[in-house]
């Protein structure tokens, strides 16, 4: 990922266009990739000596290209030429390649690197795998340990990914108005799945993997920079930066989850939370609303009640009713539910999930949320059967302790509970 | 004579930084801060967010037309600021190498203030 080394942080940071532009040279993900480490091996020799070129990823392109093709040219056992005038003229070379690597080509080569990783022939874990390898240079141990597989079997995974992805037909010309906005869907999907792998991991012993976020938020700022007058990409960006924000506090030093009206506020991040307010503002503006933009709009809710009970629940009932009938789905209803119980009570929020159980029998918080309303009716029996439920289908080891808890809390007060309901 | 300091660094640098690259950048320069402040010729000091959170007012005709970012094409972005009091170039330049020390990366631009209004906003509000 990143590094203290300001040098480390320019190759992280160039990577993307670097890798985006060989990828169009080579119209192969290996070779555009080894072109890239060997620039980046180069980078390393001479820029601590003469200091960084104005662009690292024009630099790293230049370097790259004319290093693949050296070695093209070797393998067809043909003579090497010999490059020494070029890399001696690295600084003027250098302007020339900045001016034409500048334009408009720098979007569409990091959109199409996005696109052919997240290509639908693929599965959506080896879209994530392929993304996070090939675009943020993740190395496979470190995608090996964010999906908990061996690193042999994730380098398997990428290496048939990337030859499935070799197989398939690639359009390499410019995109588009209609391919392009499909493109930038497709890419924001995926960051939207990096960083919820990461929010609320789907296996292990690590709930969260705070550096799949970091990542996701930062792929989906390059691709706000590259699209800055998206509003789908600027509620994108907000949406991540809000999620994150309260990663601090979602967790306690045990490593045990805290709910959303139990986390202590103070140690949610103002700045990022910041941000992101203004981001979602912009968006606003443009009066093009859509999934992630309402999505944020429901996390900024969330983040700027002070206290559990200032949240404005009936604000983020009508965006949840909004957000199902743009993208209708069993997932948001029952996002939905959990607000409705705030605004009108545990029956109506019941009622709103009963039809559910079909679609999501074996997802964790459908079970939670049904437990946690039958409790609220005094319907307990009922409400164990779904928490026994929930702790079956959890992912990871502090979901099951976070329902075993509630069930602890239950019986401690069971009392008050039946009072109350 | 009073300067402004800009910041300009790469904002793709910048934002690959973690939490924790960020914080220590931060605290180098507060170290910096803290000293330069001690001698009272410090004035206030600015960070900006992300110039994808800009919005920019056009003023070349009418209506002004309202666009999204700065749509930067540069390659480094202003990124901060300060306002500082020397006696000399000099005495400022002095500051913003030992700002340089601590940030590593990036460009400052030094520039004499023709107009400063302190506390202005305040004083509307007020």
């Amino acid at each position: 990922m990143s590094s203290a080394n300001p040098i480390e942080a320019l190759l992280t940071a160039a990577r993307p266009r670097a890798v985006a532009a060989l990828l169009r040279n080579f119209r192969d993900l290996d070779m555009a990739e080894d072109a890239f480490q060997e620039a980046c091996l180069k980078a390393l020799q001479t820029w601590p000596v003469n200091g960084p070129p104005r662009d690292a990823a024009a630099w790293l392109i230049f370097v790259g290209r004319n290093v693949a093709l050296d070695r093209l040219r070797r393998s067809r056992k043909e003579d090497a030429l010999p490059d020494e005038a070029q890399m001696s003229d690295l600084e003027d070379a250098e302007d020339s390649m900045a001016e034409r690597i500048d334009g408009t080509h720098y979007r569409d080569d990091i959109l199409r690197l996005l696109f052919v990783c997240c290509n639908p022939v693929l599965p959506v874990a080896q879209q994530i795998a392929l993304a996070l390898r090939v675009v943020s240079g993740l190395s496979v141990k470190e995608i090996a340990r964010a999906f908990l597989v061996s690193e042999a079997a994730m380098e398997q995974r990428i290496t048939r990914a990337k030859r499935r992805v070799g197989e398939s037909e690639i359009p390499f010309e410019t995109p588009g108005a209609v391919e392009r906005a499909e493109r930038l869907r497709a890419v924001a999907t995926v960051i939207y799945l990096i960083f919820n792998e990461g929010y609320a991991a789907t296996g292990g012993t690590a709930h969260i993997k705070a550096p799949l976020c970091e990542e996701a938020i930062r792929l989906a700022r390059l691709l706000l920079r590259l699209f800055n007058a998206e509003p789908e990409v600027m509620g994108l960006t907000a949406l991540l930066l809000l999620q994150h924000a309260r990663a601090a506090a979602r967790l306690d030093a045990e490593g045990a989850i805290v709910v959303l009206e139990d986390q202590d506020r103070t140690r949610w991040d103002k700045g990022a939370i910041a941000e992101a307010l203004i981001m979602l503002e912009k968006a606003v503006r443009h009066h093009q609303p859509g999934p992630y933009q309402i999505q944020a709009a429901i996390a900024a809710l969330h983040a700027q009640a002070a206290r559990p009970e200032d949240t404005d629940w009936l604000q983020i009932e009508l965006l949840y009713r909004t957000l199902e009938q743009i993208e209708p789905s069993p997932v948001i209803t029952l996002n939905r539910a959990v607000a409705t119980n705030k605004v009108r009570g545990a029956a109506a929020a019941l009622a709103l999930i009963e039809p559910l159980a079909e679609p999501l029998g074996s997802y964790f918080y459908f079970h939670g949320a049904r437990g946690a309303f039958l409790l609220q009716l005094g319907r307990e029996a009922e409400a164990k059967t779904s928490f026994d439920r929930a702790i079956a289908c959890a992912n990871t080891a502090a979901e099951a302790a976070h329902i075993r808890t509630q069930i602890d809390r239950f019986i401690k007060d069971n009392k008050p509970n039946l009072a109350r309901s | 004579m009073q300067y402004a300091v800009l910041c300009y660094h790469s904002e793709d640098a910048v934002c690959a930084w973690t939490k924790e690259e960020d914080d220590a950048v931060m605290a180098r320069l507060m170290e910096v801060h803290g000293r330069f402040a001690k001698t009272g010729k410090l004035g206030p000091v600015a960070r900006l967010m992300p110039t994808t959170a800009a919005t920019t007012l056009r003023k070349t005709n009418e209506p002004a037309v309202i666009l999204d970012g700065p749509f930067a094409e540069t390659k480094e972005q202003l990124l901060g600021f300060y306002v500082v009091e020397g006696d000399t170039l000099e005495d400022v330049l002095a500051f913003v190498r030992e700002l340089g020390d601590a940030n590593p990366g990036g460009a400052y631009e030094v520039r004499p203030i023709g107009l400063y209004l302190p506390g202005t906003s305040n004083a509307g509000a007020a």
